[in-house]
């Protein structure tokens, strides 16, 4: 649940979804649901050249199970907020 | 809004899908459900590889289970068009690993 209410804080910025099979999309980040599947929106993936299969896509949806890593602006992040809500999520579970 | 991704906005538009085995799927959304099973129709294999062109395989009608679904794309259809497949060369994607 705390991931779900931080990414919809997240919406409207430009994050990079790198997958379990290697494949990296950058796009907005539109909406997010309950399993962190990933709606984004202007897609474009990174590697190109080596991944020629989404060239005609530019938006997508993500499903949750096979996302890897989401790459975040780092000034997008307020950590000390992150980090204080984690605690009381242990501490609370 | 920011709270359900619902794939409604996808239904009857020609969309590309990259299943948990590395294959590009394409084809119009007719269905789908809560776990995200869908039903494509008019639906095509691409096949990239790097020796040849995309080939396409037909397919027809087709269910496409949840649990294999890793990326639904809404397919641009003017971009699509400009692309040469017979040009393109790549390798096959990677099947998910867990």
């Amino acid at each position: 649940q705390l991931f779900f209410s931080y990414f919809k804080d997240l919406v409207g910025q430009e994050v990079t979804v790198e997958l379990k099979n290697d494949l990296a999309i950058r796009g907005t980040l539109h909406s997010v649901d309950q399993y962190l599947n990933i709606k984004l929106e202007n897609t474009r993936v990174v590697d190109q050249d080596k991944f020629p299969h989404m060239l005609s896509v530019r938006n997508c949806f993500i499903r949750g199970s096979v996302v890897r890593y989401v790459q975040l602006p780092p000034d997008g992040v307020d950590v000390d907020l992150l980090h204080d809500a984690a605690r009381r999520e242990a501490r609370g579970a | 809004m920011a709270t359900t991704t619902g794939l409604e906005s996808l239904v009857d538009q020609i969309i590309s899908v990259i299943t948990n085995d590395g294959r590009n799927i394409v084809g119009v959304l007719k269905g789908f459900d809560q776990a995200t099973n869908i039903i494509l129709d008019e639906s095509h294999e691409r096949v990239f590889s790097t020796k040849e062109g995309v080939q396409q395989h037909v397919l027809g009608l087709y269910i496409i289970r949840d649990d294999n679904i890793g990326v639904i794309g809404e397919l641009d259809e003017e971009l699509d068009a400009s692309l040469d497949f017979s040009k393109l060369r790549a390798h096959p994607l990677k099947p998910v690993v867990h």
